[in-house]
């Protein structure tokens, strides 16, 4: 009974959340935007170094956000990583002996690899950048992990922390500089700014990446009868 | 009524969904899932509302593109941190009810 009652109760709670939010949104809708976000985009467009909107507002003028995400994505991955059990991330036991899994695989790490460049590289003109790039790569990773390709560097080592804070220490650097410089936080010098954000997109994609996939990895995947994990 | 508009209604009533199940639910996986489908919906909303009102908008979907990322990595987290924790106690949920031992190790 008093079950059934705190399910109403939630239903209630959940249909009347939803019901305020379309309410909020349907007078939102009806109004008129009070600012137009992609005319002020689009005439500020040739300052911004690449040729595509969402990479513009990604890596240029929104670039704080950008900073602060992989910040989080450090975070997260070394958050997962210390909760690892280290010794189990070579565990020879996962590792496929599938002749047919490891023949197909040679054909498509390359691949996803000239995928993930192309993406990266897309960015610039065409929907891809950092992002995609770097879940593409992560997936690959994640296919090599999976096909029991050995991959030494994902040993908690000087490596694998290297690549974790290679995108936001690039960022950073880039930020901290334009200030030494005498200008905004983040702001790129106007003849550079093409190159920088290549360079940062390159790295980022490279640090989301690797925290991916040692967010994979380190779910551990031995066995669930192990209460010892983490013990050693 | 337009379609991004639309979308941005189903948002609405996702949030609503992932929220029950978030309440609901006592497996903390089911709670994840839950909580990522009102993930989906805040994204939902923050595509479709601007498209209604002005066309396509660069801006937030700049935003949701990042806010993808933060969910994905912020999920590997959870799962890890839910892994770590049937670990260490054998539950699959915060409550400690006996029903929620099932295929816990003995």
């Amino acid at each position: 009974m008093i079950r059934t009652l705190k399910t109403l109760a939630m239903v209630a709670a959940c249909v009347s959340f939803s019901g305020i939010l379309a309410l909020s949104i349907w007078t939102i809708a009806g109004q008129p935007a009070p600012v137009n976000l992609p005319q002020l985009l689009s005439e500020n467009m040739a300052r911004s170094g690449v040729e595509h909107p969402v990479t513009a507002v990604l890596l240029n003028f929104r670039s704080y956000d950008t900073l602060l995400e992989i910040g989080v994505l450090v975070i997260a991955g070394i958050a997962g990583i210390s909760m690892a059990k280290t010794a189990s991330l070579e565990d020879p036991e996962l590792r496929t002996s599938d002749s047919l899994l490891y023949g197909l695989q040679r054909w498509f790490v390359p691949l996803m690899l000239m995928l993930a460049g192309y993406l990266l590289w897309a960015g610039a003109h065409r929907p891809g950048g950092a992002f995609q790039a770097g879940a593409v790569l992560a997936a690959t990773g994640v296919l090599m992990r999976l096909g029991g390709v050995p991959m030494d560097f994902l040993r908690p080592g000087l490596l694998l922390r290297l690549g974790l804070v290679l995108g936001f220490t690039v960022f950073l650097l880039v930020a901290v500089a334009s200030v030494i410089g005498g200008d905004a936080f983040l702001a790129y010098p106007p003849e550079l700014t093409k190159p920088l954000i290549l360079i940062i997109e390159s790295v980022l994609t490279l640090s989301i990446a690797m925290v991916l996939l040692a967010l994979f990895v380190s779910a551990p995947v031995n066995d669930a009868e192990d209460p010892e994990e983490g013990s050693s | 009524m337009t379609a991004p508009l639309l979308y941005a209604l189903a948002g609405a009533i996702l949030c609503g969904i992932g929220l029950f199940g978030l309440l609901w639910l006592s497996h903390l996986l089911r709670k994840l899932v839950a909580f990522n489908i009102m993930g989906s919906g805040v994204f939902l909303v923050l595509v479709g509302l601007p498209q209604h009102q002005g066309g396509q908008d660069p801006v937030p979907q700049a935003l949701v593109l990042t806010g993808i990322v933060v969910a994905i990595a912020a999920t590997a987290l959870a799962v890890v941190l839910i892994r770590r924790y049937y670990h260490l106690s054998g539950l699959t949920s915060l409550t400690g009810e006996p029903a929620s031992r099932e295929g816990a190790p003995e």
